[in-house]
Parts: structure tokens; C-alpha cells; sequence
């Protein structure tokens, strides 16, 4: 894809190619500042912020804001860090994101090759939750896990991020489906294989790309999910986020900010980690539901 | 009952008929060949074959078990598609051999079946290659190897040459011509060529908006088609179709034109029909291949009723091997096939030759061929 966007570029002069590129280094700095500002000062001791410049490099470097942050720092009335909370996050974010995208494969398949009356109607249903405000559903839902004895756990929030993740990974699985060729599903069935065997073997290894767009898209939603962890969890379910905020939040005496910085770096870096690992399959992934081939 | 029987079979989408109680018998080792313009309803056919598509009503029976219902991996049927359909992610090897994985075959046997269609295919060097690194005819091979592994009791071909280059195309039909006649195979087989249709065929079926229009040895489809349908489609190029008036003369019949001068020309028949004989007076169309209207020198010397006739020339086309005359009789157009040197050009009165054994004469009304 990339040898193709090359050969298909507009070609430019050099003194507008250089614009271009100010232009670009202008709007990255923009956008890095803020992380950067955060870096700085997640490395200085307090006094060094509260005494002066933020902007200003550390005069001394120093971890121990990144480890108060991840062990020791005061959340609400505790003294344990944020790690227990990394740790629920993961709990949650993991099962929630595996179990949406399988689903949301199956859908995809199902919605384009075995298709069935009302099939489209049943899709358009799906899509509400992909635009449905959530604080719409904050009290039903709370309702539903209460009948169903799942409130305030990990699995209660699983099953919550499964349903409104469920919208756009079969959105996502169906256009992808949509141009797979339909005579390689009838071929499989003529060699006899079965409904979830054509799923594993012909399907699922032509559908990487998508898979990764399904898995970043799902894991950054979830991860940094605040209303449903706040709404939805318990002491010991707590994600990352709604720990983030008790610790922002709870902090009594000084601002502790170097260890609130350490702390918000520590919650971004698993996106930031998939999108670094995974990031270049995903522009070709959105891409491969509308090019051919 | 034959070996494939396809009987009262039709087709429904919701409460659209798109095919229309179609009884074919297709008896063991035949080539059958479904021949047909775009949406006649072919693909559609052969896919209730295989169990693609359910029957509306009707029955589908292979070795005298109906088939209605069964699974196609049941069926003891192999397909080739049109996109070939091969599996991309996985190797030829593993393509040819997925069908048998599935039906709980052993490996060493798999092994043992790859290794003999690889080399009747002469496939054996592409074994460990991905689909997408083949060529248009090595991926057409591959797609022939996995319905050949299976060794079942009747192959179903979707226009399987339709995505090659012409001359592959020509090759291609040589070589599954030759695989019929080496393996004797039961094959039914989809294309709208008809030059295809006419080569490969033992039998074919010539279909037009979900009716089988004729089914016939290629020899009849070609010398004595049903309808206009039929005498338009098949052959290349088309049948000359003249109006003619049926008149009596001498005791015999003949029938009545013009020439492109608008002089009267009759053109006897050796031995009329009774049928024919009633429609004395009236307007019919006759129809004969360019093969069978040629110049007085090139016309075949064993026919029996060679007619001669002048008329004007109106274009030629040099073809290589024979060159095509044009002239108007009857108010249309006719092709004649001459021999490559002859030397008329365009504005001429030149002599034709028309050989009355090989006309047929339809019923403009019903379209139908008067026997
Ligand atoms: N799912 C469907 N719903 C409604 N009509 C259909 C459906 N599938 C096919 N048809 C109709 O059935 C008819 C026969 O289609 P079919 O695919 O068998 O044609 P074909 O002879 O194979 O044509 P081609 O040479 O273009 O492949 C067409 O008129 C088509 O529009
Ligand atoms: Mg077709």
C-alpha cells in the first residue's frame, strides 16, 4: 500500500514541500507538548514544580513520583498506589476486548454469508450501540446487573464493554466480510466443511487487518473508559481511570502534582504501547473493507 | 434413468420463477454442457446441482438417490468456479487436500491422492506456493486438482475459463477435452460461449430466461436448432435469416425471394415436408449457415440440392482462411463463407451457391423449427 500512495503522490515543488513539512513538525510539536510537559515533570521533586517553571527541565531527575504513583500513593482511603487498579484494568480490558471481537467476527460472517431474513434490520439494531449515549443507559443497565448478580464486579463491566463494543466490531467484521468472496465459502461447504470450521480456517487467517483495527479500537475504548468504571464498579473492581481521579481527587494536604503526571502516564502507556506496536495495521485494516485486493 | 436426473426441476426466488421445470437426463461419462446468455439462469442450475441453492420444487437425483435436501459435501460432487475459489491462505498443496482433510481422510492417503493429481495436472512444482503467487492458468490447474482429488461422481464447472487470455482459453478447453476422455468423468459444465459449448460437448443444453430452449448432441444444436433462439446463439458467425414465401412449383416446393437487385429468386426444396407443405402461401424464415452459401466453386460437391443465384455484393471481410461475403436477399442481410482468394469486390453481381440439404425453415409466429 505504501509503494502504491508513493507512486500516486502529487508531486511538489521543493520550496512547498518544505512549508509542508514546517507545517507538520508545527502541529506534531503541538500535539507532543502536553506529554512532554507531563514527562518533565513526572521526574522532578515537588518543590521544583510548585517553586517554579513548568516548563522548566528537571534540576534533579528523580523516580520516586512513578513509584508513590504505582505503589504507594493514597487512592481514596488506601495507601496502594495505582497498581492494584493497572491490574483490574487489565482484568477487565483483556476478556472484554477478545470476547467483543470474536463476537463481532461471528456477526460479520453470519450478517454477509449466511444471510437470513431480517438480517439487515437485526445489523441496524446493532449499530445503536455504536451512537446511542451511553448516560442513556447508565440506569437500566445498572438495573440489569443488579437482577443479574453481576453489579460492582469485573465481570459486570466485562459484559457491559462487550455489548457496546459489540456495535462496532461487527461493523467493522461485516465490511471486511462484505468483498471476502462468497465462492470460497460455497468451495468450503462443497469440501465439507462446517459452519465454524469454514469461520477458522478460511476466514479468520485472511482477516489480520482487520482483527488489529477491531483489537486497538476496543482495548483504547475500554481502557479508557471513565462513566461505566465509575458508574459500574466496586472497591476492588475499580479500573485505572476512576483510580486516576481518586488519586487526583483524594490527595489531602499538597498537591502531590509529579506524582499525579506519573500517575496519568502510567493509564495512557498501554494505549499508547498498541497503538506503537499494532498502529500501522490499522490505517491499512480501515483501508482494506473499501480497496480491493 | 440416467445417471444425473434433473427432473420438473424450478427455481424461485420469492415469487420470481427464474427457472422453469427443467428435465435434463445426463448419463454416465457425458460432457453436458450448459450453454446460455447472461442471467438464462445457468450458474443457478448447476448450483442446485451442487446444493448451493435449494431446489423450489422438482427433484435432483444423482445415481438414483434424490439429492433434494442433501448436503453438497454429501452429494459426491466437485466444483470449479469462475474465481477459481482457492483458498489463499493456504498452499496448493493444502488447497487440494482440504477437501479430504474434511471428509476424516488419513494423511498418507491425502499425500498419495496430492501426488497423483499434482502430476497428472503437472502441478508438482507449485505444490508449496500460495495461490496469489500463481498465474491465471496455473490457479485454473489448482482449482482442477482440488475437484480432481476427490475422484466424485460428477464434476460441475462454473465458466472456468472466463477469467483467461484467449489463447490460455484455447489450451485450457484442449486439455479438460482431454481429461474427459482420459478419466470418462461425468461432467456438467456452464459457459455462454458457444464455440466452447461446441467443442467440449457430448450434449448440451441451450438455455434463454430460465427455459432449456433445446438439448441435443452438438450436431443437431448446430444443424437443426429448435427455434431462432437456438440457430441465432449457437455458431459463429450467426445464421442467415431470410423472409421467404412458400410457393408451389413443379409439384415440389420452393421457396420465394429477391435478390439486391429486387429480381425474384426461388429456391426449390428436394424433399418437403407434409408440415411444410401447409404453410404453401405464406411467409416463412429460412435460415442457413454462411458454411452453407458459398461461391459456385467452393460448395460441397456431395450435396444434393445446390441452388445457384446472382446477387450484389455489398461488403467483404478477408478472415484468413475463408473470406465473408455480404449480400441482401430477401431485404436482409446474408453472410456467405467463399474461399479466401476469391475475387469479388464490393458493387459486383457475383454467383453464390446455396446448399438447400443444410436450410431450415422456421414459423416467424411461434419461432419454432418446421420439421
Ligand atoms: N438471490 C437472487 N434473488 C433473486 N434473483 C436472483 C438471485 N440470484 C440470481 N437471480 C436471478 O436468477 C437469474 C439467473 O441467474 P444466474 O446467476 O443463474 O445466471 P447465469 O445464467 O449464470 O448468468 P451469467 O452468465 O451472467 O453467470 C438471473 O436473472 C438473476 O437475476
Ligand atoms: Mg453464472
Amino acid at each position: 500500500m505504501s509503494v502504491a500512495s508513493s507512486d500516486t503522490a502529487v508531486r511538489t515543488g521543493r520550496i512547498t514541500r518544505t512549508f509542508l513539512y514546517l507545517v507538520l513538525l508545527l502541529f506534531a510539536l503541538f500535539y507532543l507538548l502536553p506529554f512532554g510537559v507531563m514527562l518533565v515533570n513526572s521526574v522532578k521533586p515537588l518543590e521544583e514544580i510548585t517553586g517554579g517553571n513548568m516548563l522548566a527541565l528537571p534540576q534533579t531527575l528523580t523516580l520516586q513520583p512513578w513509584f508513590e504513583a504505582w505503589a504507594t500513593a493514597q487512592i481514596g482511603v488506601e495507601p496502594t498506589g495505582l497498581h492494584p487498579y493497572f491490574w483490574n484494568s487489565i482484568k477487565m480490558v483483556v476478556p472484554a476486548v477478545a470476547i467483543s471481537t470474536i463476537l463481532g467476527a461471528l456477526n460479520g460472517y453470519v450478517l454477509t454469508k449466511w444471510r437470513f431474513k431480517y438480517d439487515t434490520l437485526i445489523f441496524g439494531f446493532m449499530l445503536f450501540a455504536c451512537f446511542i449515549p451511553f448516560q442513556i443507559v447508565l440506569i437500566p443497565m445498572a438495573r440489569m446487573l443488579g437482577l443479574s448478580g453481576l453489579a460492582g464486579s469485573t465481570a459486570g463491566l466485562v459484559l457491559v464493554h462487550v455489548i457496546f463494543g459489540l456495535g462496532f466490531t461487527t461493523l467493522y467484521f461485516k465490511n471486511y466480510y462484505q468483498v471476502f468472496p462468497t465462492e470460497l465459502i460455497r468451495a468450503a461447504q462443497i469440501d465439507g466443511a462446517g459452519f465454524f470450521r469454514i469461520f477458522q480456517r478460511i476466514l479468520l487467517p485472511s482477516s489480520g487487518p482487520i482483527i488489529v483495527v477491531s483489537v486497538i479500537w476496543q482495548f483504547t475504548n475500554i481502557w479508557n473508559d471513565f462513566l461505566f468504571g465509575a458508574s459500574f464498579a466496586d472497591l476492588d473492581s475499580q479500573p485505572m481511570t476512576v483510580a486516576l481521579n481518586n488519586l487526583v481527587q483524594s490527595s489531602t494536604g499538597v498537591k502531590q502534582y509529579n506524582v499525579h503526571f506519573a500517575g496519568a502516564i502510567l493509564a495512557a502507556l498501554p494505549t499508547l504501547i498498541v497503538y506503537i506496536v499494532a498502529g500501522r495495521y490499522f490505517v491499512r485494516g480501515l483501508m482494506a473493507g473499501s480497496v480491493k485486493g | 434413468m440416467g445417471f444425473l436426473d434433473i427432473s420438473n426441476a424450478t427455481k424461485s426466488y420469492g415469487s420470481l420463477e427464474v427457472l422453469h421445470k427443467v428435465d435434463i437426463q445426463v448419463e454416465e461419462g457425458e460432457f453436458l454442457v450448459l450453454v446460455g446468455p447472461s442471467g438464462c439462469g445457468k450458474s443457478t442450475l448447476l448450483n442446485m446441482i451442487a446444493g448451493l441453492e435449494e431446489i423450489t420444487t422438482g427433484e435432483i437425483a444423482i445415481k438414483g438417490t434424490a439429492m433434494n435436501g442433501v448436503h453438497p459435501s454429501k452429494r459426491n460432487i466437485a466444483m470449479v468456479f469462475q474465481s477459481y475459489a482457492l483458498y489463499p491462505n493456504m498452499t496448493v498443496g493444502e488447497n487440494i487436500t482440504f477437501g479430504l482433510e474434511m471428509h476424516g481422510v488419513p494423511k498418507p492417503e491425502r499425500e498419495k491422492a496430492k501426488a497423483q493429481v499434482a502430476k497428472l495436472l503437472q502441478i508438482e512444482q507449485l505444490l508449496d506456493r500460495k495461490p496469489g503467487q500463481l498465474s491465471g492458468g496455473q490457479r485454473q490447474r489448482v482449482a482442477m486438482g482440488r475437484a480432481l482429488v476427490r475422484d466424485p461422481d460428477v464434476f460441475l464447472f462454473d465458466e472456468p475459463l472466463s477469467n483467461l487470455d484467449a489463447k490460455l482459453r484455447v489450451d485450457m478447453r484442449t486439455e479438460i477435452k482431454k481429461l474427459h476422455q482420459e478419466l470418462g468423468t461425468t461432467i456438467v459444465y456452464v459457459t455462454h460461449d458457444q464455440i466452447e459449448a461446441l467443442t467440449l460437448s457430448t450434449r448440451i443444453a441451450v438455455m434463454n430466461g430460465g427455459y432449456v430452449q433445446q438439448l441435443g448432441t452438438p450436431k443437431e444444436i448446430y444443424d437443426t436448432p429448435a427455434n431462432l433462439f437456438v440457430a441465432t446463439f449457437m455458431g459463429s458467425p450467426s445464421m442467415n435469416l431470410v423472409p421467404v414465401r412458400i410457393v408451389e412449383q413443379g409439384g415440389g416446393l420452393a421457396a420465394e425471394t429477391f435478390n439486391a437487385a429486387g429480381e425474384t429468386v426461388y429456391l426449390p426444396f428436394s424433399a418437403p415436408s407434409a408440415e411444410l407443405r401447409s404453410y404453401a402461401g405464406q411467409t416463412i424464415t429460412l435460415g442457413f449457415r454462411p458454411e452453407a452459401f458459398t461461391d459456385p466453386g467452393g460448395a460441397d460437391r456431395d450435396a444434393g440440392n445446390i441452388v445457384e443465384l446472382d446477387s450484389e455484393v455489398v461488403v467483404t471481410e478477408p478472415a484468413g482462411s475463408d473470406t465473408f461475403v455480404m449480400t441482401v436477399l430477401g431485404g436482409t442481410e446474408c453472410n456467405a463463407r467463399m474461399r479466401a482468394d476469391v475475387q469479388v469486390r464490393p458493387g459486383d453481381v457475383t454467383r453464390f451457391a446455396l446448399n438447400m440439404d443444410k436450410a431450415v425453415v422456421f414459423d416467424p409466429k411461434t419461432e419454432k423449427r418446421i420439421p
